[in-house]
């Protein structure tokens, strides 16, 4: 390799990159490329169609979709609040409270799976007490919507803070100085100003939602039209033939794309 | 927008900080580039260390020929006995270390179809095994059957569900884990429900009544065990050996008129990277100290 002047001058002046960047991207691109092609090419078979119209995938897009939803909803209800205060409240144990929260983005969903398991399984911490007035919720659509809602919620959290965060202070109080209370000043100010972060984040989650594996398979089972979602007969389908998972991919896919597109043009708007 | 007025200024820093960092990357990266052949170099011996000497220290002499590695693919029913049949292997055969790959014999099927390396191959069905006898990854016939299994009714420690007889099953409410329909576990369990419906003291719909008691039907065997261990379920079915590998649990023996005789077949797979070690492997299940440790671990010797 040269270290010529002008190569220096052009990566530092316009950052137009070369061949040095080029090909390291490449590696990376054709890791993720690849196989999603292949993904694609190998579905192109009007034979892996007819899986498409099985009935257990037409359950399993339905309980995902419907569990998913749900679970943004109460994402959305409940984070948005909690992101509020993270924002706005100062308070002892702050950093801990924020700590927990985060915690689930990077915890493996396993993990997520058996932490849920032992907490409200039907012998575990809090479950025990549950079952007693007669709730149990492993094995059931609840357990798939509490699991989805573990792993996912946390997304929306940190991006309906970062939307909080970046609205003046002042605008708060002004409106404090004319009379509104914390109430208004949420609804009014602060939930428009946020929308587009809160969109961001409810896409973030609700892509993650559709995604979850690991903590359902342990803490909810897998049983065909209540708690088997489409990762789940993605996984079991695999095993009995490659079609009928092949078919579930490639609708997620094409939902997890569309969701995507979405979100790439919210964050373009908000650039201008 | 205010949003993007008030964040105008971090901006400003942002692009100094990318420009100062794709100058620091660039020289890294010219560095990096300029000591090709050393870097090249250290990859490769971290490479070869790790294949000379895997996880144990060896206390061999370094004369000795590079350690061999034998992987083996195996139903997770064997998980206990296999692991410790690997260890009287490697302790009978310095120089060899078993990696398993445990999990519901349909997994490692598909593993297998879709070019996972192994050398052996042990299944919980036959029907897996033959499968790959047809694809050819598994030369024909050269399987042997090395050991049996039955199924039997697993309960919680305390029997929360009060299962009393294999009738209770059909009790409505009552919550039952089955491994799925593809794991040979959870066919025989369908098939043990089946034979049963043909007797008129269960009735021609006991074994719909139990399948609608299914709150869940898990990926391998060991998972039904666990979670009826944790109390999430009222009963399982799973095989004898799992029962004796978990003591904590109550059993209810299912009769042999309606049990299954589930056999287990072991080959070497054609494309196995240590044939001489995956024969002497499969040897060493069907020998009367492999078969000694099967009997602890609640399997049957098998049918040869």
């Amino acid at each position: 390799m040269k270290l010529t002047p002008r190569f220096f001058d052009r990566t530092t002046t316009d950052g137009s990159p070369g061949w040095e960047f080029i090909l390291p991207s490449l590696i990376l691109l054709s890791l993720i490329g690849l196989p999603i092609l292949a993904l694609i090419w190998r579905s192109f078979n009007i034979e892996t169609f007819k899986f498409a119209i099985s009935e257990s995938a037409v359950n399993a897009l339905k309980l995902s979709l419907i569990t998913s939803i749900v679970s943004v909803i109460l994402s959305l209800v409940s984070g948005t609040p909690l992101a509020y205060i993270q924002v706005h409240w100062k308070f002892r144990g702050k950093a801990l409270l924020d700590l927990l929260v985060d915690l689930p983005v990077v915890l493996p969903p396993s993990v997520a799976g058996i932490a849920l398991l032992l907490a409200f399984g039907r012998e575990g911490l809090f479950g025990a007490m549950l079952n007693k007035i007669g709730i149990t919720l492993p094995f059931t659509s609840v357990a798939v919507i509490m699991a989805q809602v573990f792993v996912s919620a946390p997304l929306l959290v940190r991006s309906a803070r970062i939307g909080f965060a970046a609205i003046d202070p002042q605008l708060e109080e002004a409106a404090k100085v004319e009379g509104a209370t914390n109430w208004n000043v949420f609804r009014l100010i602060m939930l428009p100003l946020a929308g587009r972060a809160l969109l961001t984040g409810v896409i973030l989650s609700w892509t993650r939602a559709l995604g979850e594996f690991g903590a359902t398979l342990l803490f909810a089972g897998n049983l065909e039209g209540k708690t088997q979602t489409m990762p789940l007969a993605i996984y079991i389908g695999f095993e009995q033939g490659l079609g009928i998972a092949l078919v579930l991919s490639v609708i997620l896919l094409a939902v997890s794309l569309v969701l995507l597109t979405f979100l790439r043009k919210l964050e373009l708007q908000s650039q201008h | 927008m205010n949003v993007v007025r008030h964040l105008a200024p971090q901006d400003h820093i942002w692009l100094k900080m990318n420009k100062s960092f794709v100058f620091l990357s660039l020289v890294i990266f010219v560095i990096l580039s300029g000591c090709t052949k050393p870097g090249l170099g250290l990859i490769s011996t971290i490479k070869t260390s790790q294949f000379t000497s895997p996880d144990k220290p060896s206390t061999l002499p370094a004369t000795l020929p590079a350690k061999h590695t034998l992987m083996v693919f195996a139903a997770a029913s064997l998980t206990g006995a296999f692991q410790e049949i690997g260890k009287n292997f490697e302790m009978t055969n310095p120089g060899v270390s078993i990696n398993f790959n445990f999990a519901g014999s349909q997994i490692l099927r598909t593993q297998l179809e879709q070019g996972a390396l192994a050398d052996v191959f042990a299944s919980a069905d036959h029907k897996n095994m033959d499968l790959l006898i047809t694809e050819n990854l598994v030369a024909g016939n050269t399987y042997q059957d090395f050991a049996t299994n039955q199924l039997v009714v697993i309960l919680p420690p305390g029997n929360p569900g009060d299962v009393q007889t294999l009738r209770d099953l059909a009790r409505p409410n009552l919550k039952v884990i089955l491994a799925d329909a593809s794991v040979p576990a959870g066919n025989y369990a369908r098939q043990i429900l089946s034979n049963m419906s043909k007797d008129p003291e269960f009735g021609a719909d006991f074994s719909e009544k139990v399948l609608a008691n299914v709150v869940s039907n898990e990926t391998d065997v060991k998972q039904v065990v666990t979670k009826v261990e944790l109390g999430e379920a009222d009963a399982g079915i799973v095989y004898t050996s799992d029962s004796i590998a978990s003591p904590d649990l109550l059993t209810i023996s299912i009769p042999d008129n309606f049990n299954v005789i589930a056999s287990y077949p072991i080959a070497s797979l054609t494309s196995a990277p240590e044939p001489q070690l995956a024969t002497a492997f499969v040897a060493y299940v069907t020998s009367p100290a492999g078969q000694a440790v099967l009997i602890k671990w609640g399997f049957s010797p098998g049918s040869q």
